[in-house]
């Protein structure tokens, strides 16, 4: 847990210090948003069609995370250096992923708000933003787990901003789709619905899948 | 210098029968063999590609051995690699250190990493003499202090065994003494040394290792090769 702590905190130090992803990331979200507001011309967007723009705007903003999330210890030596250090090599998966999630969710503080301004319809309440930070919390560690597992992939070859993408998009494909169909009645018309379970439990369940799977197999993606 | 595990202290720090490394079909290196017992200095020469890097990096735990024995402070690699890192100091073309942060931010970093306390942090800056510099990025040190933070970097940790990689280079004659101590004879580690530079690699080496194309061309104690000798392997 120590080596966790200290790889995160690297990690922040160093958006901190030059801030790369963070504004990367919530600039093309809301880009995208205002690309949506114009080209579907409609200024309320509400129920499904609301539901889908906002977990695919999140789900391209994480690719773009995804790619660069190894980037500085592949191009300046991290990598080599924490292999030559005496600590379990998962630990580096862990903090990516969880390096990814505040990301994400300092991109949603972002996000959130440019879409309610630009995009959608019904008002706002405690109970929507309770019920969408839920879901959005659930969404974050897929994209979390499953960004870091595909970046360590990536990072390895030589086409890593290909390989990304296409690695991630197949893998993350359920997220979405759990997602949208979970939000899709808590952004309705006629204000936030009951959320349906089945949805939070699949997503939930993929959550723990991937995470299992990533703690198994993220040594090997690190070895010669 | 951190002390050996009971059973290891009479162990050579090197053995290598054998070792061979491959990337795809081309062989990096081939069947080199040697033994280097511990505190003692094995200079390695050859050409460009030659498979020196290669060595220092099989050494260090970061690629597997294909095939022989690799025995590095007792254990054997890659079965045991886990045992010899953290032991090991690596010194290479790259620094490995991240260029957005200050020498103090990342030293402390690989400090947390090797359980290392902070107050070993400060010797070490201090004995690289980094001076008002400690905390400026790194993009803004020239290459000779990137080099001087690398050093502190590789020692941070009181390795056993030091893998230098061109050690001097981009450091002046000033720097290069500044470093002495820390990575040269007098530092009582067991080194292993990738050099261009036959007299002065001679001079500090006691066993010398010459490599051309991945196989061994050359090896002798340093005391009884003449540097012409060194020289014929880069014709």
């Amino acid at each position: 847990m120590r080596t966790v702590l200290t790889l995160l905190r690297k990690e922040l130090l160093l958006e901190r210090k030059v801030p790369q992803l963070v504004p990367a990331m919530a600039l093309f979200s809301v880009t995208t948003f205002v690309v949506f507001h114009f080209a579907l011309q409609q200024r309320d967007v509400d129920g499904d069609l609301a539901a889908g723009i906002l977990v695919v705007t999140l789900l391209f903003a994480t690719i773009l995370g995804i790619n660069r999330l190894y980037v500085a210890d592949r191009e300046e030596g991290g990598f080599d250096a924490f292999l030559l250090a005496p600590v379990d090599r998962t630990a580096l998966g862990v903090a990516k992923a969880l390096t990814l999630f505040a990301f994400l969710v300092l991109v949603e503080f972002v996000m959130v708000p440019a879409f309610a301004i630009l995009l959608f319809g019904p008002g706002v309440g405690w109970e929507l933003v309770g019920k969408l930070v839920l879901v959005l919390a659930m969404v974050n560690v897929g994209l979390s787990v499953i960004g870091a597992l595909v970046g360590a992939l990536a990072i390895q070859t030589r086409a890593r901003d290909l390989i990304g993408p296409l690695v991630a998009l197949p893998l993350l494909v359920p997220v979405v789709i759990t997602a949208a169909r979970a939000l899709s009645p808590v952004l309705g018309a006629d204000g936030p619905g009951a959320m349906e379970g089945q949805f939070l439990a699949v997503l939930g369940l993929y959550d723990l899948v991937f995470g299992l799977l990533a703690y198994a197999l993220f040594d090997f993606l690190l070895e010669d | 210098m951190s002390p050996a595990p009971p059973g290891e202290e009479a162990a050579p720090a090197i053995e290598l029968a054998g070792l061979t490394r491959r990337y795809g079909l081309r062989a990096a290196l081939e069947d080199v063999s040697l033994t280097l017992p511990a505190g003692a200095t094995l200079v390695v020469f050859g050409p460009n590609g030659a498979g020196k890097s290669t060595l220092l990096r099989v050494l260090a735990t970061l690629l597997r051995p294909h095939a022989g024995t690799t025995r590095v402070l007792g254990h054997e690699l890659p079965k045991d690699g886990w045992a010899v890192r953290g032991r090991v100091g690596l010194l290479g073309h790259d620094p490995l250190l991240y260029r957005d942060l200050s020498p103090r931010e990342n030293l402390r970093f690989h400090a947390r990493l090797h359980g290392v306390g902070d107050e070993r942090v400060e010797e070490v800056l201090d004995a690289v003499r980094l001076g008002l510099r400690t905390d400026d990025p790194l993009h803004t040190f020239s290459r000779g202090m990137v080099q001087r933070t690398a050093v502190a970097r590789a020692i941070l940790h009181d390795p056993a065994l030091l893998l230098l990689d061109e050690p001097r280079a981009n450091l002046d004659p000033a720097a290069a003494e500044l470093v002495e101590p820390l990575i040269g004879a007098a530092s009582g580690r067991t080194r292993v040394i990738s050099s261009h530079d036959p007299a002065g690699g001679l001079a500090e080496g006691d066993l010398a290792l010459g490599l051309v194309g991945g196989r061994t061309a050359l090896l002798a104690p340093a005391g009884e090769i003449d540097p012409a000798q060194i020289g014929a392997l880069y014709r």
